[in-house]
């Protein structure tokens, strides 16, 4: 029995009576200072898919939008200050930590998480933040590889993602990232598993639709990673991909493997323009 | 299987129906409050109770309270396995008699803040919270 | 001991004389309710902070009593009288017997 996948969604989004208050227009300003860009102008290669890019954070409700706008309210910063901690750790065979060579990391990670992920000439493939992380402690350290959406990642890829927090997302998808960003692309539109949903099926063409009572956002991972409010910890890109993936009840694939390092590139390039915004909050 | 309009329509109003975690509500919450009370008058007013009526995540919902001239205040999820949720003792150099916390809800309930008063007395504000189900299903 | 609990306060560093202030606080920790299941369907023990203080110069300014129903990393945000300069204190009891605790100085100024 097939049920079409486009049917089974014009299930869902029929209107739900419980709709959450969202204020689709607010802008969002950290500590009275730090002003993020939620709303802009869509890259040049996201032509005839979408004319703007929205952050996850206009989609939610009131109450989760107000938890990201104080770093004493945003329950992820408490991961930021766990992650400073190990940052300044010595781990592994060679006695240093992460400051014995990359100094503060105000200085050290500054407007890294934004261009990520990257081409890495030497290794001669596009790299993510937690790939370098792990090289860093085997190759250098001689520590012990972290898991790819272990906590411990989660909470250095916030603490770095923090010194970004405010700039706009400047992913590279020509040059020797193009085969990889390709092969991220078609991971998006690909339909697949029981459903037939891609990516786009929710995050491009029902963006600001309900499935259920849920309000579908673009997909984009400015904010990642993010605190959600589901599981009060914080999750990580692939993470994501990999739960997303299962619930479309697909075949999902691996954290840090070649697929979800293509599809992350992809998804973050659909973001160019939009602030990181260091540890995001959403439910 | 072919879904017609029809078929589609019914079953999108079935399950909109479904996207709000129904409401609970047990006796232990009566319980627990006469307990704090003692059995005594529970009037209204002098109490505000803040929670948002739809949370979108019942896992973490904030709430704020505030009951100026209380000594202690209770809060109390009529819905929730155990009814208990957080008490409030105002110290001596408390601001004001106001506190905001993060909460956990089963389910569509009521939440009800009952105060203390510096007399002795009892006030009580209750809301409805919804707590809704996402359709990611993560 | 649960792991990996720390505290994150937000306290100003100075207030005027007899300023009200606002305080937020919160601890990262599990907060185990005791409702969930393992993987064979034996309940998880509970295993919260049942308590929170915070005093000022050894005077009470908040006791808070949190039960299962507060959420993972608890958070509480309260305002507070200050008097004169001192040490605020924070402190968090555990259902296994820890206690954590962490403290601000206000100056007045």
């Amino acid at each position: 029995m097939k049920i079409k996948a486009l049917t089974a969604i014009a299930a869902l989004l029929i209107s739900a009576p419980a709709f959450v208050a969202a204020d689709v227009d607010a802008e969002l300003v950290v500590n009275g200072e730090i002003e993020l860009v939620t709303k802009t102008a869509a890259a040049p290669h996201l032509a005839g898919a979408l004319d703007e890019v929205i952050s996850g954070w206009r989609f939610r409700a009131d109450e989760t939008q107000s938890l990201q706008t104080d770093d004493f309210d945003n329950p992820g910063m408490i991961f930021v200050d766990q992650g400073m901690d190990d940052w300044g750790t010595v781990d592994g065979s060679e006695g240093k930590s992460c400051a014995s060579c990359h100094g503060d990391v105000e200085e050290g990670m500054a407007g890294v998480r934004a261009v990520y992920p990257k081409w890495n000439e030497t290794a001669g493939e596009v790299r993510t933040i937690a790939q370098m992380v792990n090289e860093c402690r085997t190759d250098r350290m001689g520590a012990e590889k972290l898991g790819y959406t272990s906590a411990q990642m989660a909470r250095m890829e916030a603490l770095i993602s923090v010194q970004s927090r405010g700039m706009p997302v400047d992913v590279a998808i020509d040059g020797p990232a193009a085969a990889t960003w390709e092969h991220g692309k078609e991971m998006f539109y690909s339909r697949t598993g029981q459903l037939e949903l891609s990516c786009a099926s929710c995050h491009e063409e029902n963006y600001g639709n309900r499935i259920r009572s849920d309000h579908l956002s673009q997909g984009q991972i400015n904010g990642f990673p993010v605190y959600r409010l589901k599981n009060a910890k914080l999750t990580t890109p692939h993470g994501r991909f990999k739960g997303c993936v299962r619930d479309t009840r697909a075949e999902t694939y691996s954290p840090g493997g070649d697929d979800f390092i293509a599809l992350e590139l992809y998804v973050a390039s659909r973001g160019n323009g939009l602030s990181v915004e260091g540890v995001s909050v959403r439910n | 299987m072919e879904f017609s309009r029809r078929d589609t329509l019914a079953l999108g109003l079935g399950v909109a129906v479904a996207t709000v975690i129904p409401f609970r509500a047990f006796a232990a919450a009566d319980e627990a409050i006469a307990a704090f009370t003692g059995g005594a008058d529970v009037g209204a007013g002098g109490i505000t109770l803040t929670a948002p009526e739809i949370a979108e995540n019942g896992n973490t919902v904030p709430i704020a309270v505030s009951a100026p001239g209380a000594a202690t205040i209770m809060v109390f999820a009529s819905g929730n396995p155990t009814p208990g949720v957080v008490t409030f003792n105002f110290g001596a150099l408390a601001g004001d008699q106001s506190a905001s916390t993060r909460i956990r809800l089963a389910g569509t309930q009521d939440v009800i803040a009952v105060a203390k008063m510096a007399d002795g007395s009892f006030v009580q504000a209750s809301s409805t919270v919804k707590v809704t189900i996402g359709g990611c299903g993560g | 001991m649960a792991s990996g609990v720390k505290p994150r306060v937000k306290a100003p560093k100075t207030a005027a004389a007899g300023e009200t202030v606002t305080i937020k606080t919160l601890i990262s920790h599990k907060m185990e309710s005791g409702q969930r299941k393992d993987g064979d369907g034996n309940p998880i023990p509970r295993s919260i902070i049942n308590r929170f203080t915070c005093d000022f110069n050894g005077q009470n300014v908040i006791d808070v009593t949190l039960e299962a129903a507060i959420s993972t990393n608890p958070y509480f945000q309260f305002d507070a009288v200050i008097p004169d300069a001192g040490d605020m204190v924070f402190t968090w009891y555990d259902d296994d017997g820890s206690v954590y605790d962490t403290t601000k100085s206000i100056a007045i100024g």
